[in-house]
């Protein structure tokens, strides 16, 4: 699993293993201030990096 | 007092996980550590009955245990219930959680157990219980028994409990107004005052400490990966058909996008109290990305977005419930062949 939020400090204190910085706690995963187009670049820049995440080793104790 | 006590197979000398499965049985008088409680317990206390039962049947049938339990505490008129010590036996502490709780409010009699702090049961039954923590090893037999029979001896007398502290149980979150000689400030300064001398200082806020959790291991090939969309950011169907609650949800939903490539705002809604969700109404793969997963999947990034994804709304919850809902959403996943999961949180 990997977690995409914008509270990257909570996520981290819960144990969340693989965690993508999100946009913002309104939109996660893309930015209103944004056209339609460069929003979607943005969500899909941020989605491939929680795959990258899910590829790649995680430390865990 | 008139005492009676459960045990599982094992502590009940049935066996061991090749007998969980074994129905409640009731014997006449102490078996176990029981006898080891009826001693620690002292001459007036004796234990009249005591209910073994496997720990898979007690999980798989509890009402069938509850009623089993309950007859024989009426019967027999007993004073006291008391179950366990578990110690970090999952499904007996939960089990003697329940029993206890039920004891407690079906026949109004004393309740107690005990097991360790990691025990499932207690994140279930602390607020409900005195708990008093075993640990994890078995050898602390005695030393356990004879903590919980002096939280019984206070609740049979009618008298009030201390702390957790002076008591020895496992605090219930429990907040009492007291008379206390110095100011918030005063104490404040006080244990500052020590923290930088280097000496001991009791605060006297808990913090909640979170496991560890172990990391999967890498999906070796996304490509043919399935991957799921799961959300703590409360999106559901219009009309919110499992009736998620806004604050403190205690259910989750799972929603069919197999056809859909991207999410538009008219389809959904989003319960969530904890946050401005006008923006995800107004496009809602701003928290539930199908449109960029959909593109993933036809370029051939990922194998295949799961047919459903999995809501619910993470606000306020008490931690208790959220664990049971991250494993019942873990379990669902795992039955339907999900490889990876991408977790979007507001």
């Amino acid at each position: 699993m990997c977690q995409v939020t914008s509270v990257v400090p909570i996520a981290k204190m819960v144990g969340s293993n693989r965690i993508v910085q999100g946009t913002g706690i309104v939109h996660v995963l893309g930015d209103a201030n944004l056209p339609p187009e460069e929003e979607k670049a943005l969500r899909r820049k941020t989605v491939l990096q929680a795959i990258e995440a899910l590829k790649t080793e995680a430390p865990g104790k | 007092m008139q005492v009676v006590h459960y045990l599982n197979q094992f502590f009940g000398g049935l066996g061991g996980e090749e007998v969980a499965d074994a129905p409640p049985e009731v014997r006449d008088g102490a078996v176990g550590p029981g006898r080891l409680l009826e001693r620690v317990l002292g001459q007036d206390s004796q234990i009249v009955k005591t209910v073994i039962c496997g720990d898979n049947y007690a999980a798989e049938n509890p009402d069938v245990l509850k009623a089993f339990v309950l007859k024989e505490v009426s019967a027999c008129k007993a004073d006291l219930f008391v179950a366990g010590p578990c110690f970090e036996a999952g499904r007996y502490g939960a089990v003697s959680g329940a029993l206890c709780v039920d004891v407690g409010t079906e026949i109004g009699i004393p309740a107690v157990t005990g097991m360790a702090l990691e025990n499932p049961g207690v994140d279930l039954y602390r607020q409900k219980l005195y708990i008093v923590d075993s640990g994890e090893s078995v050898s602390a037999m005695e030393a356990t028994l004879t903590k919980m029979t002096a939280v019984a001896a206070k609740l049979a007398a009618g008298q009030e409990m201390g702390s957790p502290t002076e008591d020895n149980y496992i605090p219930r979150g429990i907040l009492r107004d007291g008379f206390v000689d110095k100011s918030a400030a005063e104490r404040m300064v006080e244990m500052l005052y020590a923290k930088t001398q280097g000496q001991a200082f009791q605060s006297e806020l808990t913090v909640t400490t979170f496991p560890s959790v172990p990391a999967p291991a890498p999906v070796i090939d996304m490509t043919k990966a399935r991957v799921a969309i799961v959300t703590d950011g409360g999106l559901v169907p219009q009309g919110n058909p499992d009736n998620i609650a806004h604050t403190a949800a205690t259910t989750w939903g799972s929603y069919d996008i197999s056809k859909a490539s991207d999410l538009h705002g008219e389809d959904y809604e989003v319960a969530h109290r904890g946050y401005d969700t006008r923006y995800v109404c107004q496009d809602p793969d701003r928290l539930v990305p199908v449109d960029v997963m959909r593109d993933l999947e036809n370029e051939g990034v990922i194998g295949k977005v799961h047919e459903e994804f999995i809501s619910t709304s993470g606000l306020a919850n008490p931690l208790a419930n959220s664990r049971r809902l991250g494993q019942e959403i873990a379990q669902k996943l795992k039955d339907s062949g999900v490889d990876a999961v991408v977790l979007t949180s507001a």
